[in-house]
């Protein structure tokens, strides 16, 4: 027999995968961002002549890129909520899933943030640097003021691409079952006896959204290489 | 905080005696191998064949090419995999019969089928960068040459281009051992899963969890070690990277 296909349970779920969606936007943002300032700040220690902070942003980069994202996540799932209870003094009831998710998010995604930023700042040249010393300013200001501007410039496609990436792996929360998009869906779709519907409705969003984000950081990328010539 | 650490819970049998907890990891590993081996040595047959399609003269077979690469670079692993597992057997003929197997077998074949898929995409644009790096002379070249569009890819193109690709193919490589830990979501053994067992049973979560992480820091390491041998031999002289 075939399956007859019935959408008739995805509108009245709108609102709670609306809800989910929010959740889902939330934690990629919260993750990019935290993520980037986090990876600038290791992308500059292992540019510093400090040989001790250099080796601490190779070891960083190293062990998150060689774990995957579901055990850093599972480890943060673990430690987190101890931290947070015994700094804090939170009772044991207190919900620390989405704080603890973030924080697994943003030490995860800086890891590799990181290394898009160190490629960003060595690919301004370095007669930039040197002009800016000649003007007298400090390694702070020729950081803040002329390498870090050009060098975002730079790697924007590429930042931008992984942000797609940090939305596409925020659907792994499903281990922390906190209610972001792919979870309310396919909670919805268990609810209704309608997961195959519920996940090919999920596949679609992602489908949508995640593509026409990748065709803009084109469009993006063609103008800024069309600006720079 | 008081943590109890106790490292011999870990030689200690588990309930049912047959084996000890580390035994329970050492399985995970084992499976996790067994899923992504497989899976990464279809990826690469489809990722060439289809990075092959996405350089070809043909509009129809780039376009083919182009929505396959879209399709599954846009939509996250693990919803992939609960679409294999859960959507497919449903609505393709034929379906019934595999929700007959027994649910250990049908996790593996899901996760199979979509880690070999999600990879093979990645393959695929990886094969495609290579093919279009090439100097444009090669393919013009091999053509004069009186070779065919067919014998011009096989013995001119695709074996530059998988040589030039080998340095950023180390990195997939990497990423589907890694990937491999979605599929604990399906139920499948594999390390993640089996972690999650032993922290269940034994109530030690940090002595099964840094043994797990080591042993992804050991497969990654190993991973890396043999890619870089496989980059030595594949060397072509003449090219960027190759030693003078």
């Amino acid at each position: 027999m075939r399956y007859e296909l019935d959408w008739s349970s995805i509108p009245g779920a709108l609102p709670v995968l609306l809800a989910g969606m929010k959740l889902t936007l939330l934690i990629t943002l919260v993750s990019i961002a935290a993520g980037v300032t986090w990876g600038t700040i290791l992308a500059l220690f292992r540019l510093s002549p400090i040989r001790a902070l250099s080796l601490l942003q190779r070891g960083y980069v190293s062990l998150f890129r060689s774990v995957p994202l579901l055990l850093v996540l599972f480890w943060f799932y673990l430690v987190v909520p101890q931290l947070l209870r015994s700094t804090f003094h939170l009772s044991a009831a207190t919900d620390t899933r989405l704080v603890s998710a973030m924080v697994g998010f943003s030490l995860f995604e800086a890891a590799y943030y990181s290394e898009i930023v160190r490629a960003g700042i060595q690919s301004v040249s370095r007669g930039q640097v040197a002009a800016a010393q000649a003007l007298g300013m400090t390694y702070g200001q020729t950081m803040r003021l002329v390498v870090l501007p050009q060098a975002f410039r730079h790697m924007m496609p590429l930042l931008l691409t992984q942000a797609i990436i940090v939305f596409q792996d925020t659907s792994l929360v499903y281990i922390m079952s906190l209610s972001e998009f792919f979870v309310t869906a396919y909670t919805v779709g268990q609810r209704d006896g309608r997961l195959v519907e519920l996940l090919l409705f999920a596949g679609a969003v992602y489908f949508v959204l995640c593509s026409s984000a990748a065709f803009l950081v084109k469009q993006l990328q063609r103008r800024l290489a069309s600006a720079s010539t | 905080m008081g943590y109890h650490w106790n490292w011999g819970i870990l030689l200690s049998p588990v309930p049912t005696g047959e084996t000890t907890y580390l035994g329970w990891l050492l399985a995970g590993l084992k499976m996790t191998l067994l899923v992504s081996i497989p899976a990464w040595l279809l990826a690469l047959a489809i990722g060439t064949f289809m990075g092959i399609l996405r350089t070809v003269p043909s509009r129809f077979l780039r376009g083919v090419a182009t929505v396959y690469v879209a399709v599954l670079r846009n939509i996250p692993l693990i919803v992939q995999l609960f679409i294999w597992y859960h959507v497919v057997p449903e609505i393709v003929p034929g379906g019934q019969a595999f929700k007959q197997i027994d649910l250990p077998t049908q996790a593996f074949v899901a996760c199979l089928v979509s880690l070999t898929l999600f990879t093979s995409a990645r393959v695929c644009e990886q094969v495609r960068a290579g093919i279009q790096s090439l100097p444009p002379g090669q393919k013009q070249a091999a053509l004069a040459l009186g070779l065919t569009l067919p014998q011009a890819y096989r013995h001119v193109l695709v074996p530059l281009a998988a040589r030039r690709i080998v340095p950023t193919l180390t990195s997939e490589t990497a990423n589907i051992v890694k990937n491999s830990a979605v599929c604990s979501t399906l139920g499948l053994f594999e390390l993640l899963a089996e972690n999650q067992q032993v922290v269940d049973y034994t109530a030690q979560a940090y002595e099964p969890t840094i043994t797990v992480t080591l042993l992804y820091l050991a497969i990654n390491g190993l991973i890396i070690l043999l890619m870089r041998q496989v980059e030595r031999r594949t060397r072509v002289s003449g090219f960027i990277g190759s030693a003078p």
